[in-house]
């Protein structure tokens, strides 16, 4: 049944170690690196979204709880950052109960609701406590990574260790789709009465998947302060949370590969985009950073009212229809 | 030796003033088909939500296999061994047949989320023994030749049949049935009858509310009938289609 | 001296509090009416508000349009905007899933919150009060007279609320739809057409809101997700689906809002409305008004 999901790895991984030899640029690796960050918080999501049911708009919290307790326990009480990035999943895990438990309890899409305000929270928090955050100017200095005494101290380094941390997520992650609690989650999704009539706590296994989702972001964010050594409340706030939902409904809520497409098509298109506005550029056409919003929404709109099961399954779907219209040809010739 | 595997004692649910359940006592034999029939909105289904914990009772008790449930949760419920169907069929359409029953077993194993994270699915023991049983039961209802279908492809017929071996795969003490029949051909009815005995010989205890009365008089030990939330009679199937008070409730006098 | 201070400290923050919250109490009807109809929490809620106040904005210093005048044509633009939303993303969907829904609110309020910043660009626009800004004073506060237009429009629209689900066709039409839409359709009520009457009806709250909280606020694009979730706040305080607590609950989170703001931290302002949320979602998810049993009925 998932033989093709592992086999799907070791594919991803191929493409993954390939890439930085054809693009050759630092500038793209580095939007690379973004995407890492990205993708590792939409697998978190994706398991969250496409196996429990559930939307969280508050995951961008969740990345800021990682990145500023990297930045703080490392600047300014001199943790180790692998220490740091420990206490910042604790929190993130405690956050994500006491949201989880009270709004999980309850039928319904209480959680969304319930992150966004979270979300909300945390981000005003951030710029309001001066004294604690820096508020709006941020942290800076924060220490760049060193496994076993070497820095990871160069675009292609964090490259490659970054998009390994991805992988191992992914599989991970897939390790639980392909389980008797993965299952137990698509049951819930599937019918939350039989679920609950077979045996399964349905509230609690969506609570810890919604924890486990908190985990990859808060872990994306504490990667993401030791890469730019510098952070403030930007990207953390609502906007960023709802990009992170985009990003797995574009690409497939229903499968985790969805997510990790979505997220890195998402997060290359700005480049993508600027770049097509330069080579067209005299013709009266500009691209701007300000279109990001409206061209994310339009994909987002587009996708759920045309291919609600994303571009994953889309191209899927597509390939098996190209593939009937062929066997079928080649059979009417003979 | 205690014969009974349910007690249902003064039970009452009411919904804002409606009384959906009224002081019901009610008994159900171990190892037995006990039938609840009873004119449409008698409290039938209401009777099944009390006791397989979708509800929970406003008065009164349910013992099963000397242990109170009233007021249990579905999932403790289901642990301790009482199955249910669905009058509307509850499937899961996007997952395989296999891996419908699958779930089923899901009380009876155990592995965690956080232990699974670790290996991938082939190399975990348990995952495949889930797997190996839950062939059993697709063999018992003979849904070998779907197994890899989507179950929401399937007829109704046929995702009856898998609501049923969902349920059984959990190896129940008690298996709850809420109109198993409802939409079911005249052919499928009767494999359906033979299916419910055959449960009856594995020693698991059936209960089963049908508006089918050939099939409820062909197979129940026991019939209890429901009127207004409350026991109008219960017997066997011949002395229940005797007796008066039951004639007139159907007749609605 | 000190205490009269005091007083009027306490009355002045009052004041604020009831200002703002009218207009989430008016975000808030907008949810329910949605809800009501629909099952779904539309995010794009605070977009119709941000929408109506630029719109206004427009109209009145670019335009020159007057203001009575605007006002209605701007409502009118943002209700028609909601009608398309309705017609265009939410009537064609089949086989409605609730997340899809949810999501799909999600992208429109992506979509119009990028719209506004690509017509409106980044900046927060001034806006005249509709009758000038010198406040009267009362007991030692000040009250502007724009505040007395957010009350008072507040209370009209409350009045023609309820004439219109109580003694209106459409409204009662709409009212059936909401209780047991499957019966409702029985009797002959075409609940499609209920579904797009309340994005009409709510995108025209979310607009009034919106300009008339523009004098007092400066709008610009960015303000939709922060206003529709303390409207969010309210409906939920107030029982989602509950016009009239929501518009009860929408002035306590004002003034709760106000009061915090005033004697603890004006910085923590807007976290304080959005605590008193969760707080209440967590221990009463049925609002202070609601009753459990029923709340247990609604999914979202």
């Amino acid at each position: 049944m998932g033989t093709k999901d592992y086999l799907g790895i070791i594919w991803f991984s191929i493409i993954l170690v390939v890439t930085p030899f054809i693009i050759g640029n630092d500038y793209y690796i580095g939007i690379l690196v973004f995407a890492a960050f990205n993708c590792l918080s939409c697998i978190g999501l994706s398991l969250l979204m496409g196996y429990a049911g559930q939307i969280s708009l508050g995951h961008a919290a969740f990345l800021g709880i990682g990145a500023y307790s990297s930045a703080l326990l490392t600047v300014k009480m001199g943790w180790s950052p692998w220490l740091a990035i420990v206490l910042g999943i604790i929190l993130a895990v405690i956050m994500a109960l006491v949201i989880g438990i009270p709004s999980l309890r309850l039928k319904g899409h209480y959680l969304a609701m319930a992150t966004l305000g979270f979300g909300s929270i945390i981000h005003i928090v951030t710029v309001a406590a001066v004294d604690f955050t820096g508020g709006p100017a941020g942290i800076s200095q924060i220490p760049t990574l060193n496994i076993f005494g070497f820095p990871i101290n160069s675009d292609v380094k964090y490259y490659a260790f970054i998009w390994i941390i991805v992988v191992i997520g992914l599989f991970f992650a897939l390790n639980i789709i392909h389980s008797r609690s993965g299952r137990a989650l698509r049951a819930i999704h599937g019918s939350e009465d039989a679920a609950g009539s077979s045996g399964i706590h349905t509230s609690r296994y969506k609570i810890r998947i919604f924890v486990i989702s908190a985990i990859y972001s808060s872990i994306a964010g504490s990667f993401y302060a030791h890469y730019v050594n510098y952070i403030d409340p930007g990207p953390f706030g609502i906007m960023h949370s709802v990009l992170l939902v985009t990003m797995v409904a574009v690409g497939g809520m229903h499968k985790v590969w969805g997510a990790v497409i979505g997220s890195i098509l998402l997060s290359v298109l700005p480049e993508i985009l600027s770049t097509i506005s330069e080579v067209v550029e005299g013709y009266g056409i500009e691209y701007k950073p300000d279109y990001d919003t409206l061209i994310y929404g339009s994909i987002l709109l587009a996708i759920m009212l045309f291919l609600p099961g994303g571009i994953f399954q889309g191209v899927g779907d597509g390939f098996k229809r190209l593939k009937k219209l062929f066997t079928r040809k080649t059979s009417s010739a003979v | 030796m205690n014969n009974t595997i349910l007690e249902i004692i003064r039970l009452k649910k009411t919904f804002g003033g409606v009384i959906a359940v009224n002081d019901l006592d009610l008994t159900v034999a171990k190892e037995s088909i006990t039938a609840v029939i009873g004119p449409n909105g008698a409290g039938k289904t209401t009777i099944f939500n009390l006791t397989a914990g979708f509800l929970a009772p406003t008065s009164g008790s349910l013992i099963f296999d000397n242990q109170d449930i009233s007021g249990k949760k579905s999932y403790e419920i289901a642990r301790l061994g009482i199955s249910r169907t669905f009058q509307h069929v509850q499937i899961f359409p996007e997952m395989t047949v296999l891996e419908n029953i699958m779930i089923g077993r899901h009380v009876r194993s155990r592995a965690g989320l956080f232990v699974s994270s670790l290996l991938p699915y082939f190399l975990r023991k348990e995952e495949s023994k889930i797997q190996e049983d839950a062939e059993k039961y697709l063999e018992f209802v003979g849904l070998q030749p779907v197994s890899g279908k989507h179950a929401g492809e399937l007829s109704l017929g046929n995702q009856r049949m898998v609501e049923i071996a969902r349920a059984l795969a959990s190896e129940p003490k008690l298996l709850l049935l809420d109109e198993p029949a409802s939409g079911l051909n005249a052919r499928e009815t009767l494999l359906l009858g033979d299916l419910i005995n055959k449960i009856k010989d594995t020693r698991i205890t059936v209960m089963l509310v049908e508006h089918d009365m050939e099939l409820v008089m062909d197979i129940s030990d026991h019939v209890a009938v429901i009127n207004f939330g409350q026991l109008i009679a219960t017997g066997t199937p011949s002395s229940v289609q005797e007796n008066q008070d039951v004639i007139s409730a159907y007749l609605g006098e | 001296m000190n205490h009269s201070n005091q007083f009027s400290d306490l009355l002045q923050f009052v004041f604020m509090g009831i200002q703002r919250g009218s207009i989430y109490a008016l975000v808030a009807m907008g949810f329910n009416i949605i809800y009501n109809a629909t099952g779904v929490i539309n995010f794009a809620q605070g977009e119709f508000v941000v929408l109506g106040g630029l719109i206004m904005v427009s109209m009145t210093t670019m335009l020159h349009v007057p203001i009575v005048v605007a006002f209605f044509l701007s409502t009118l633009v943002v209700m028609i905007a909601g009608v398309i939303m309705e017609r265009f993303t939410i009537n064609p969907v089949k086989e409605p899933g609730i997340l899809r829904l949810i999501i799909i609110t999600i992208a429109v309020s992506i979509l119009l919150k990028g719209i506004a910043m690509c017509i409106w660009g980044k900046d927060s626009y001034h806006m005249d009060h509709f009758s000038g800004d010198t406040p009267f004073e009362i007991f030692g506060a000040t009250i502007l007279p724009q505040t007395l237009w957010i009350i008072g429009i507040l209370v009209i629209i409350v009045f023609f609320f309820i004439l219109f689900f109580n003694h209106t066709m459409i409204g009662k039409s709409m009212r059936a739809c909401a209780i047991n839409r499957d019966a409702a359709r029985l009797v002959g009520i075409n609940d499609r057409l209920a579904v797009m009457y309340s994005f009409a009806i709510s995108a025209g709250i979310g607009a009034i809101a919106g300009i008339i909280i523009t004098p007092i606020i400066q709008m610009d694009y960015g303000r939709g997700a922060l206003l529709g979730l303390k409207g969010f706040g309210a409906a939920v305080v107030g029982g989602l689906g509950n016009s009239i607590g929501a518009v009860v609950a929408g002035i306590i989170l004002g003034v709760i809002e106000a009061l915090g703001a005033g004697y603890i931290s004006s910085h923590y302002m807007d976290a304080i409305a959005l605590l008193i949320l969760l707080i209440v979602l967590f221990l009463r998810p049925s609002g202070i008004m609601g009753s459990s049993e029923a709340s247990r009925l609604k999914d979202f």
